[in-house]
């Protein structure tokens, strides 16, 4: 009997090795171009002095004086005889919406979190982590729709308002989209506490709500708030919700009953019209660099309270 | 002395009982408040996907699904939009599936898991994940249309009108895959670990080399988490409309896609467009419900499947997760 041994080709091994590395680099080549280009196009504000005469850092920073004999003030109006640049109206509508997203969607679902890992019957469980994903799977298209189309109506009868698309109906839509994020981090942290720690808690005569309320919630307490920050990391850059409820009207007012204008939405509806290489483009890019940044440092952030956790209830390193 | 002793049996018993019921209360009082919760997410949900279903069904048929839009909108149907979505993902899945795929084998099987290169991608994947899709929108223009795409024009093309160097559903395609990235590695690597050290050392052992048992052991055994992973990714790349707002959709387009620097009509941005352009929306309502519940439908069956494949393959490795 003859054994016919193919020979193993090293170099076959080593260019498949090779393939293989190569694609596992594209995501940390993706975040470095990202932040490239985002950048690259915003640059022409520090550097270009055609740009910086219709806008620098400081135009969109402070109060503005831009008509003789009237006071100075912050104005969003690019597209208008003398462009007004403040980003401070978009920045109050930004954070103005993601508090209002985050006090409705974090009780919700935090509660919600707290339920289903800690009181909930195991069938009822295996019911509600699937609606959480339906929930989750709503393209934000959708729930801007039903924002503008249905929520608006109601919040504006149930409230008497003269503005039908305001912060508020913003604020709420985008809160829908942030309590799958905070409910499954929350949910994550929670189980994760090992079950030792319950049992101890237990055995020295704790009844099951004890443990879950004074050794579980605190033990999780970490990862529940890395929950929330990344929610509201999610609800600082969603585009679509904001852009369909919330009126992009960009006024400086802390009512929640007032439109907003958001970041996102505001290079959401004028990224297609401006003129490529303009002023307007570089501050629409900007903008994008501000978000990504933002955005950056709270996943960031989160993911570092999220690993520390797990490192401290297990015990190890992962 | 005894007689001390009991009072303070009997007090204290009296104390453990009146504690017993202030946490039974608290305890009931806790469960009930967070149960709410729970009742209040499902209800709205409930609210949301009933008024939909209820506007929406209506509108649903043959024609509204195999016609072009007419009269500005307000009525025909939504073929090219449908035609769009699938066109975009299927190029999105193209790009990302085997990067993705590629990414998780390299994470799981060449690296370990503490070892430096594997940290940085994988805090490069997590911050992926959340970068917020008008970002993804913003790169899409400035890197694929102005750089790659421009900069084909300038190399190939002779005549002044861009070829390449403008919004197109490859381009828009390209930028999908990126933010979809994540979900893709991620879905991977689940499927990956949950294949059992056993028989990738009964490969080696039988003499096979690691290109081979990656082949003909591991990518087999992962399939489920790799389809799993491919059609998230097509559910969420279907409901996503920031990012192609500037790198391939339009409003109305009078054809269908054919080349891939065509630009193509999409359900979400077609929503869009209708809830927000719409001289008279009451008129567009009606077709607006059947493109919402259409696009809805699409995304919640395969988020379903993908559930589905997913739990079945858990259950299959008595992977309790």
């Amino acid at each position: 009997m003859e054994y016919n041994f193919k020979p193993k080709s090293k170099l076959k091994e080593f260019l498949g090795e090779k393939f293989i590395a190569v694609n596992a680099y594209v995501a940390l080549i993706a975040i470095l171009l990202i932040f490239i280009f985002i950048f690259k196009e915003a640059v022409p504000i520090f550097t270009d002095a055609e740009i910086q005469e219709e806008v620098t850092l400081e135009k969109m920073v402070n109060k503005q004086k831009y008509y003789e004999g009237r006071p100075a003030k912050y104005s969003w109006q690019p597209v208008s005889e003398i462009p007004k640049y403040s980003l401070l109206p978009l920045f109050i509508g930004t954070v103005k919406a993601a508090i209002i997203a985050m006090l409705f969607a974090t009780p919700l679902a935090v509660g919600a979190a707290i339920y289903t890992s800690e009181f909930a019957p195991k069938r009822l469980r295996e019911f509600i982590k699937p609606i959480i994903e339906l929930l989750a799977g709503i393209p934000s298209v959708v729930l801007g729709f039903f924002a503008l189309i249905v929520l608006a109506t109601v919040i504006q009868n149930l409230l008497g308002l003269t503005f039908r698309l305001n912060a508020l109906t913003a604020g709420i839509a985008l809160g829908l989209a942030v309590i799958p994020i905070v409910f499954t981090v929350a949910e994550d942290a929670l189980s994760s506490v090992p079950g030792t720690l319950r049992e101890a808690a237990m055995a020295v005569g704790a009844t099951p709500w004890q443990v879950s309320l004074t050794m579980v919630l605190p033990a999780a307490m970490p990862g529940i708030s890395a929950g929330i920050v990344l929610g509201f990391g999610r609800a600082i850059g969603e585009t679509m919700i904001v852009l369909m409820a919330s009126g992009n009207a960009a006024v400086i007012s802390w009512s929640i009953t007032d439109s907003i204008r958001t970041f996102s939405a505001t290079i959401a509806a004028e990224l297609a019209e401006v003129v490529f290489g303009s002023a307007h483009y570089s501050v629409l890019f900007f903008i994008g660099s501000l978000l990504f940044v933002f955005t950056f440092i709270i996943n960031l952030g989160g993911d570092i309270i999220l690993s520390r956790l797990k490192t401290r209830l297990q015990g190890r390193t992962q | 002395m005894t007689s001390g002793i009991d009072e303070l049996l009997s007090s204290n018993s009296v104390e453990a009982r009146r504690h017993s019921l202030v946490t039974k209360v608290t305890g009931e009082f806790s469960k009930g408040l967070t149960l709410v919760a729970v009742i209040v997410i499902v209800l709205m949900l409930a609210v949301i996907l009933a008024n939909i279903f209820y506007h929406g069904a209506g509108t649903i048929s043959w024609d509204f699904l195999s016609s072009p839009p007419e009269q500005g909108m307000e009525s025909g149907g939504i073929f090219p939009a449908i035609f769009g979505t699938v066109a975009l993902v299927i190029l999105m899945v193209i790009f990302v599936v085997p990067i993705g795929v590629l990414t998780a084998i390299y994470l799981q099987e060449y690296t370990r898991p503490d070892s430096k290169i594997t940290r940085l991608i994988r805090v490069a994947v997590a911050n992926l994940a959340g970068i917020p899709s008008i970002v993804f929108g913003l790169f899409g223009l400035g890197f694929f249309i102005g750089f790659i795409g421009s900069g084909m024009d300038s190399m190939f093309y002779d005549d002044s009108s861009p070829v390449w160097g403008q919004p197109a559903i490859i381009w828009a395609a390209a930028t999908l895959s990126l933010l979809t990235l994540p979900v893709v590695i991620i879905s991977t690597e689940e499927a990956l670990r949950t294949i059992p050290n056993d028989i990738k050392e009964a490969s080696y052992a039988l003499g096979a080399t690691k290109l081979q048992t990656i082949m003909r052991i591991i990518l087999p055994q992962s399939m489920p988490g790799i389809l799993t992973g491919g059609i998230l990714a097509v559910s969420r790349g279907a409901g996503e409309v920031a990012p192609i707002m500037f790198t391939g959709a339009a409003y109305y387009l009078p054809y269908l896609p054919s080349k891939l620097n065509d630009q193509f009509m999409e359900l979400g941005y077609h929503i869009y467009v209708m809830a927000t352009q719409s001289p008279d929306i009451e008129a567009t309502k009606p077709i607006l419900y059947g493109t919402v519940l259409v696009l809805l439908i699409l995304t919640f069956l395969l988020n379903i499947v993908a559930i589905l494949i997913r739990s079945k393959m858990r259950s299959a490795r008595g992977y309790a997760g």
